[in-house]
């Protein structure tokens, strides 16, 4: 039992124009997104999905080169090409009205925190680089959820896991986790219920979007544990859980957390130690009425008319896990440490939440508010409130609140930045995203397209394009094919030497 | 708020090392005290102007 398994993070961020609040946020996504391919010569544009010829595989969109035409002249078609693949590995495009950034697949909760801050920095670069396209303004994401007027866009996380358990197991074991480990990774929101209108704090950024126990939606009736089933990867061995209720976090400890937790949790229901007496009367109300209350005190009614606070259910997962972990002789390094992290959160919020203000986002996050309420006696209605809530998610360094807390030491990390630096061009090394990556960095002129599970070859002399299945998630790994990509070869000798020894 | 709590529990035992303990702690909070204005202050130079407006002009679509 172990944090490790093949994992990933899905992030949307809010986006606005300042000055042009009627802006058509698919338009400016669609900027943000082909001005980074413009910027990182992915001219070419590997695009997401195959699709035979069309006009679409030209380099088409906005290039800074371009940069004086008008972006009314794009249309529906064009918008629809804002789906690209970067050298990391990470598939930057327009989901909805957002743009979207997913990591590459990772093997650690700690590498998901790499990844997913090297998305920060592509979408903060991105952003800017569409800034200067004349008619654009100043283009500002926020990696948060709401707009606290009734619109939620999700930070998703997934996870790849053993076919053979029986989803209903899932969904017993994992909701009572899922509607109480916001304590530990709730980003933070001011405001109740989905629009707002009740003026106070609150743990959790999403919490008020869920409704359902158990579900296919992702964008209304959002369920707790949400059915999605595409494993992309061999569906006989693998199911790839689609995790939509969580916060966008900014916080490293919150990512790490959240990631290592969860995979955790998943090895207990892989090994049978499903946890069914924790059962809630009602997880939707549950959930709720966790993130009301930042205190920590409530408690929950579960099936069985026992009650539970957060901070008691989180403990049973903890024991449960550890105890787990120690029968099996487990010592990697990093499944100890996010067991004994989480064992401290969940001891130093039962005696102070205040006390995680340096390490927890929503704790963060309060802690600033409620310094404001008493220096300047505001209500929680009070705009400024509102603003500190949404700057804390801007990723300019220089505006983000998160930002400055991290740069004035109010704020740990837990990674080097030399590493996120690092992660924004370079792929994992240990999944299949490596060959992704690696394809994009040498060869972005002779890829057509690649996905998750494909990377589709274009080649001189081969008169249809050449699909090069990646369906394990641990192989095209640096230690499968590095020396390949070492021996400097054209993409023509990669994919014969790909295709015809193995 | 734990400070004061600290403090108060302290009070009874009148030795020379508690005295101690609470000039410390009265440092300490001061000390918390320039740390709470000062990042208020920090914040304030960047937040965002006209927060009433700008609040109100975040309307974002909906997504997954």
């Amino acid at each position: 039992m172990t944090v490790r398994r093949v994992q990933g993070s899905e992030v949307e961020y809010g986006i606005a124009v300042q000055g042009q609040p009627h802006a058509n946020p698919m338009v400016t996504s669609t900027h943000v997104v082909n001005a980074y391919a413009a910027a990182h010569d992915l001219t070419r544009r590997a695009r997401w999905d195959f699709e035979e010829e069309s006009p679409l595989r030209d380099a088409r969109g906005f290039d800074l080169s371009r940069g004086d035409a008008d972006p009314s002249q794009l249309t529906d078609e064009d918008l629809g090409l804002a789906n690209i693949i970067l050298t990391n590995g990470a598939r930057l495009y327009v989901d909805h009205a957002h743009p979207e950034y997913s990591s590459p697949e990772v093997t650690s909760p700690r590498d998901v925190v790499i990844w997913e801050k090297a998305g920060e920095e592509v979408m903060r670069s991105a952003a800017e680089l569409a800034g200067r396209i004349p008619a654009n303004g100043t283009i500002v994401l926020y990696k948060n959820n709401i707009d606290n007027k009734g619109a939620s866009y999700g930070s998703h996380e997934n996870y790849l896991m053993n076919r053979s358990v029986p989803f209903e197991q899932i969904v017993t074991h994992l909701t009572p986790f899922f509607a109480s480990r916001q304590i530990v990774c709730g980003a933070g929101r001011v405001g109740q219920q989905q629009d707002g209108s009740v003026h106070a704090f609150q743990i959790s950024q999403r919490a008020d979007y869920f409704e359902v126990p158990v579900g296919l939606e992702t964008t209304l009736k959002r369920p707790i544990i949400n059915t999605r089933d595409e494993p992309h990867a061999d569906a006989r061995k693998y199911r790839r859980l689609h995790v939509i209720i969580g916060d966008a976090n900014c916080s490293e400890t919150s990512i790490y957390l959240k990631h290592g937790l969860a995979s955790l949790v998943l090895s207990l229901v892989e090994a049978g130690e499903t946890v069914t007496d924790l059962t809630l009367e009602n997880p939707v109300r549950a959930l709720h009425q966790i993130s009301y209350d930042p205190t920590l005190r409530t408690a929950v009614t579960l099936a069985d008319g026992r009650t539970m606070t957060a901070l008691e259910l989180q403990g049973e997962y903890l024991t449960r896990s550890r105890d787990f972990v120690e029968r099996q002789g487990d010592d990697d390094p990093q499944t100890l440490d996010v067991l004994d992290r989480w064992e401290s959160v969940l001891t130093r919020l039962a005696r102070d939440p205040m006390e995680l203000a340096t390490e927890l986002d929503w704790v963060a996050k309060l802690a600033l508010l409620e310094r404001y309420r008493e220096r300047d006696g505001l209500d929680w209605d009070h705009a400024k409130l509102h603003l500190v809530d949404l700057q804390y998610h801007d990723v300019r360094p220089e505006r983000g609140l998160f930002h400055q807390l991290v740069r004035t030491g109010r704020m740990q990390r837990l990674v080097d930045p030399a590493e996120i630096a690092a992660a924004v061009q370079e792929p994992p090394t240990d999944t299949r995203a490596y060959f992704r990556g690696k394809c994009l960095q040498h060869f972005a002129g002779d890829i057509a397209a690649a996905s998750w599970d494909s990377v589709i070859f274009d080649l001189p002399g081969y008169a249809s394009l050449q699909r090069v299945p990646t369906l394990e998630p641990l192989r095209g790994t640096q230690e499968h094919v590095g020396a390949l990509f070492d021996s400097g070869p054209t993409a023509t000798e990669l994919f014969r030497a790909l295709t015809t020894g193995d | 708020m734990s400070e004061q709590q600290h403090r108060s529990t302290r009070k009874p035992d009148e030795t020379e090392e508690s005295v101690e303990v609470t000039e410390v702690d009265t440092e300490a909070k001061a000390k918390l005290d320039d740390d709470v204005d000062s990042i208020l202050d920090e914040i304030d130079d960047v937040l965002e102007e006209n927060a009433e407006e700008f609040v109100r002009s975040f309307v974002q679509k909906g997504g997954q």
